[in-house]
């Protein structure tokens, strides 16, 4: 994956101003007056939010902003005080997380969760959908379930092949570094054949060789017609691949607009870089080959 | 000391119907913490059930033997989704804590004397392998056979023969199971549910099912165990749940072989302490009585489960990577 060209990013997302709440023209998600506290904290108070179908989404916003609380909120992992959201037009208040899983919306952990003694094509064969085996009646067979069983493999290899992990497809997960962990987690959410991949911090932990080609990964999604909704930290990051950027603080969306706009907003500089405004993120995080290609261009 | 009559009962241990009753609970525990990570203190609960289930439908209902099996078999089956239910949603060690008291109600109630005109209260119950035809169910004429250690007469064949086809069911049917794609999500289920959950499965009837596959075995343990001898309340305390346990974490319990080796080596051990020890007492070489001898193989086998988690947690046959307990 290079990243000598830049990625074409996709405008024309939302209808009036770009400001928190706008509409979308074509909306994948959408929010109503989602709301959760922690005993009296307040993590999680979205009035109204849109996130556009077939584009990259970027969630940024400083620690306990409350994006990782809207994620789990989002896929059945936790429920709302109140609230309503809707998924392709459908309702998913009170949807069990498998189902929403099963609809197509996938995620990730912000803490990896491989299944550490499970080889790492078995972690991949598990996020295929509507398996016969996965039945414990017809489990007992394997003429039923064999040929799906060997097709699943295949399509699991290929994509441990695009993510760099075919070599360790027989190692246990729990082998693996960190930074191969959040690729086979993301890997094995594509297993699923998502339509709304939501990835939390994908990036955090993994090496700046390997973000390179996660950042082709995430890129790629976006070509195949998936829509992407990630939370990171690395400005530089959100600003090479994200078509639109949502601001979080305190639980509520602070600001919302194309990545070039919105990082100049100040609610944004306020809430989210605050005193690190002067320091430069990304040479933080050491991820310094991105920036020099930005730079470049 | 009569080391050949220790020899012998202790190679008799090797193969006896209380061996196979106990390996099938084993195996049944496997399906519950080796394969799924469920924490099932409360296995003696489903042997009773199982008992009990046979044994009164028969005297009590007047079932033959396989209705009252099948009858003992739908018990742990219902036993098995009363604990699931309410406990499967919460946190792991809750279904401990559930499992291990339910298993003492279900003893109580068997105890009590309540109800003893179907329950024989601590009398237990006696009789139905007569009533129910198990008895005569058997294909073997009367005589004697095997050799050495091995001899049986035609009651205890048949009730050997049967319970080991039961056992190379059970066993075909674990293993038919984890091969499978099911397999496959109930030690994903095992490693992180939350993660399980996210790849779209439904993670409770997954459970649900692994409980209630396991509860199944074990009750089918219970029930050879009560083809066998008598049904009695005194037999299914928790210390025996603690036994299969140690069985199984002998042998291995992400293994489908290791609950049933594991139950063997420890009923073998059981008999050649039970042997030796009071034997050692009488010659004066342990300094206690011959009846605390005896209790002493508790006390040996609790120090082997303590050393047995320390310092070899995957079991004889386990692969050290697959089971641990410390994560
Ligand atoms: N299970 C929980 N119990 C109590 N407080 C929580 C819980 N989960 C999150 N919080 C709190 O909610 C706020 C938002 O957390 P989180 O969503 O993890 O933030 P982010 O992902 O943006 O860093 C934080 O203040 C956090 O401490
Ligand atoms: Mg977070």
């Amino acid at each position: 994956m290079s990243n000598s060209d830049s990625p074409i990013k996709s405008i024309g997302l939302h209808i009036g101003e770009a400001a928190p709440g706008c509409k979308k023209t074509d909306p994948m998600l959408v929010i109503d007056h989602v709301k959760k506290s922690f005993g009296g904290l307040t993590a999680v108070d979205v009035e109204h939010l849109e996130i556009p179908k077939n584009a990259i989404t970027a969630l940024i916003g400083p620690n306990g902003a409350g994006k990782t609380t809207l994620f789990n909120l989002l896929t059945g992992f936790d429920t709302p005080d109140t609230g309503a959201w809707e998924f392709l037009g459908t309702s998913l208040s009170g949807v069990p997380s498998y189902k929403v899983a099963q609809m197509g919306q996938v995620r990730t952990f912000q803490l990896t969760k491989a299944l550490s003694l499970l080889t790492v094509l078995d972690n991949m064969k598990l996020g295929a959908k509507n398996q016969v085996g996965e039945s414990i009646f017809r489990a007992l067979f394997p003429r039923a379930w064999r040929k799906q069983d060997a097709e699943i493999e295949l399509k699991a290899i290929e994509l441990l092949k695009r993510f760099n992990l075919e070599a360790k497809q027989a190692d246990f997960a729990a082998s693996l570094s960190g930074g191969q962990r959040k690729l086979l987690e993301m890997a094995r959410a594509l297993m699923t054949d998502p339509v709304l991949v939501m990835l939390d911090e994908p990036m955090a932990g993994v090496n700046p060789a390997l973000t390179q080609s996660l950042l082709g990964h995430v890129l790629n999604l976006k070509k195949e017609g998936m829509t992407v909704l990630f939370v990171e930290h690395d400005m530089h990051m959100v600003r090479h691949i994200a078509d639109w950027v949502v601001v979080m603080a305190e639980g509520k969306v602070v600001a919302e607009g194309p990545p070039e706009t919105v990082m100049n907003e100040q609610a944004v500089i306020d809430a989210y870089l605050g005193a690190h405004q002067d320091t430069d993120l990304g040479v933080v995080t050491g991820r310094i080959s991105v920036i020099d290609q930005e730079k470049e261009k | 000391m009569d080391w050949g009559t220790i020899i012998n009962n202790t190679l008799a241990g090797l193969l006896t119907p209380t061996t196979i009753a106990f390996a099938l609970a084993a195996l049944g525990l496997a399906m519950h913490f080796g394969f799924a990570g469920l924490l099932n203190f409360g296995i003696a609960g489903f042997m009773a059930i199982g008992a009990y289930g046979y044994a009164i439908s028969v005297l009590t209902f007047g079932f033959p033997w396989w209705g009252g099996m099948i009858v003992g078999i739908i018990g742990s089956i219902l036993f098995a989704i009363l604990l699931g239910v309410p406990t499967l949603r919460l946190r792991g060690d809750y279904l401990a804590i559930v499992t291990i008291a339910a298993a003492e109600i279900v003893r109580l109630l068997f105890l009590t004397t309540a109800f003893t005109d179907v329950t024989g209260s601590a009398d237990g119950l006696f009789g139905y392998n007569n009533s129910g035809g198990f008895t005569s169910a058997n294909p073997f004429p009367p005589g004697s056979y095997g050799w050495g250690p091995w001899t049986y007469n035609s009651e205890t064949l048949w009730v050997l023969t049967f319970g080991l086809g039961v056992l190379a069911v059970c066993v075909w049917f674990l293993w038919a199971l984890m091969r499978s794609p099911w397999g496959r999500v109930i030690k994903g289920i095992r490693e992180d549910e939350e993660a399980i959950r996210a790849l779209g499965k439904n993670v409770f009837a997954y459970k649900l099912q692994a409980l209630i596959i396991g509860g199944i075995f074990g009750g089918m343990g219970g029930i050879i165990y009560a083809a066998f001898a008598n049904v009695s309340p005194g037999v299914y305390v928790t210390s025996i749940t603690f036994f299969i346990w140690t069985s199984l974490l002998l042998g291995g319990a992400a293994t489908i072989w290791g609950p049933v080796i594991g139950a063997v080596i420890f009923w073998t051990l059981q008999a050649f302490l039970s042997n030796i020890l009071p034997e050692l007492a009488l010659a004066g070489i342990l300094p206690v009585s011959g009846t605390q001898a005896a209790t002493l193989r508790f006390v040996l086998v609790g120090i082997g489960l303590m050393l047995l988690v320390i310092y070899r947690p995957q079991g004889i046959f386990g692969d050290k990577r697959e089971l641990t307990f410390v994560k």
